[in-house]
């Protein structure tokens, strides 16, 4: 046992290959194995969403799934949002109302709103903070983020 | 986290031939993993070989017909909270699923781990404390630290069973079917869940070789009110402090016959046969209601830290009897 695992997966659109440890979290392969470090570790148990990513079509906290379930799926990181030369309405969104302070939140919430914007394109403010209720912000007070996501909401859907 | 396996489950019979390999903890089963990964990452389980549920072939479906509802153990605590005629016919339980954790958490976990997950006590999830639950001598919140325990059916220890869908369930009257070795059974999800004077170290009937597929659900009778209250400590996801699940036959503001199960309050989702008499045919108003509330929680036994319960309990069931009559 504990031979590492041979995963193929997508990331961002790209075929992606790598070894990896059954123990080892997707956040870890992502972070440690891909050099993505956009993800985050907050509290590494499910809590606070700083790690959370889209699998497949469906947000999920990168820590609480491991890299050898990504075998043929598909993985959107925060790396995968911008064009080259063009921010996503999202990230824009959050520059303009000041949304972050520390930062180390934001890649989570930004994943999140996309995962929340691509099912339902025009939510109203309750349904911004009920969807993006596992993500925990400890400096802006969320008031911003939720403005921010309601900013981009109408950019995307108009 | 320590070193193990990973097997993808391609059949129910590999997956209770490989439990049978061993008993309780070397071989064990991961479907959404979010309550299992966070176990093995304070190493309160070590097991030598994890076996994927989730590639067994349709065990994620919800089917409807004349006679209920299907729901495979693989169906996901979103799927359930989502679908159109859950929400419409079986509301209780989609308000329970629409209450667990966080979006990410509910895309992920499933109905199986959500049925089978383990307590969240702080004693119990810390690694270095042996206590009754995981083979030790004493329940530490006993004359521990005692906020989040039970105040029913606690002796001789005192954890609350987490799960916001059993409750839901067991008061639509769901059957669960498991596998084992030598085949399916079918059992009242009641019956499923135990307490700790039968078994301190399991908080439910499962063998170390036997599986969850299905859960079924009858069709609730006409003119049927469900809803499930949650209370919570803060307004963000979190387990329930209390929470009630009630499902009432109504005729106007009379109450034919009601199931009332109670969680986060006692080690498993605990049927309150004394508010379900309070209630059963009566007409339901102020009184009725608050007698329904206080009986729920006259043999109720606080611990140190956790009185407010009984208020908080006595309470939620009599809002709930309200809103049936309203
Ligand atoms: C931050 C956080 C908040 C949470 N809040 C809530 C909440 O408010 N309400 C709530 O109800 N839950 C809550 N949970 C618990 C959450 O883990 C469950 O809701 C989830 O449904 C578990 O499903 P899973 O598939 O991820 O389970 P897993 O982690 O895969 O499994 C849990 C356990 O069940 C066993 N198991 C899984 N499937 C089967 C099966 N088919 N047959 C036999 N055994 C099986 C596993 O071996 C394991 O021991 C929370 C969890 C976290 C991390
Ligand atoms: S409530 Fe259960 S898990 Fe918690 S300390 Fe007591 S015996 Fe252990
Ligand atoms: S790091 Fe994954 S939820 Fe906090
Ligand atoms: S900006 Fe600091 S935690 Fe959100």
């Amino acid at each position: 046992m504990a031979r590492k695992s041979h995963v193929q997966t997508t990331i961002n659109g790209e075929t992606v290959e790598f070894l990896c440890e059954s123990r080892q979290s997707l956040l870890e392969v992502l972070r440690d194995e891909l050099y993505l470090t956009g993800a985050k570790e907050g509290c590494n148990n499910g809590n606070c969403g700083a790690c959370s990513v889209i699998l497949d079509g469906r947000l999920v906290n990168s820590c609480l799934v491991l890299g050898v379930e990504t075998e043929g799926k598909s993985v959107e990181t925060i790396e995968g949002l911008a064009d080259p030369d063009k921010l996503h309405p999202i990230q824009d969104a959050f520059l303009e109302n000041a949304a972050l302070q520390c930062g180390i939140c934001t890649p989570g919430f930004i994943m999140s709103a996309k995962a929340l914007l691509d099912s339902n394109p025009n939510p109203t403010e309750h349904e911004i903070r009920y969807w993006l209720a596992g993500n925990l912000c400890r400096c802006t007070g969320y008031d911003k983020i939720v403005k921010a996501v309601m900013d981009a909401a109408k950019e995307t859907s108009a | 986290m320590e070193k193990f396996s990973y097997v993808n489950a391609t059949s129910l019979e590999q997956v209770t031939s490989l439990l049978s390999e061993s008993g309780w903890g070397e071989v064990m089963l991961i479907a959404g993993g979010t309550d299992l990964l966070a176990e093995l990452k304070e190493y309160i389980e070590t097991p030598k070989t994890l076996v994927n549920l989730k590639t067994l072939p349709g065990m994620d479906s919800i089917e409807v017909d004349a006679s209920g509802l299907k729901i495979g153990a693989l169906a996901t605590v979103a799927d359930i909270a989502m679908h159109p005629t859950i929400q419409h016919h079986y509301t209780v339980l989609s308000q329970a699923a629409g209450s667990v954790a966080t979006p990410q958490i509910r895309n992920v976990g499933t109905l199986g781990g959500n049925l089978c997950q383990r307590p969240r006590c702080w004693y119990y999830r810390d690694e270095s404390t042996d206590c009754l639950k995981k083979g030790g001598d004493i329940c530490y919140a006993v004359d521990g630290l005692s906020k989040y325990h039970a105040i029913l059916g606690g002796d001789p220890v005192y954890i609350v069973h987490p799960s916001d869908l059993a409750p839901a369930l067991i008061a639509l009257g769901a059957s669960i079917k498991i596998v084992g070795p030598a085949g399916e059974k079918t059992m009242s999800l009641e019956e499923f869940f135990t307490l700790p004077a039968a078994n301190p170290f399991r908080e439910n009937v499962l063998e170390p070789n036997e599986i969850v597929v299905e859960v079924s659900v009858p069709v609730p009778k006409p003119n049927t009110k469900s809803f499930y209250l949650k209370a919570r400590e803060k307004g963000a996801p979190d387990f329930a402090l209390s929470s009630v699940a009630g499902v009432f036959e109504m005729d106007g503001k009379t109450c034919k016959t009601a199931s009332i199960v109670l969680g986060g309050v006692a080690p498993a989702p605990w049927r309150s046969k004394e508010a379900e008499a309070a209630v059963t045919g009566k007409m339901i108003d102020e009184s009725v209601s608050q007698q329904a509330g206080a009986d729920a929680v006259k043999d109720a036994e606080p611990l140190n830290d956790n009185m407010y319960k009984v208020t908080l309990t006595r309470n939620l069931v009599s809002r709930a009897a309200m809103m049936a009559a309203s």
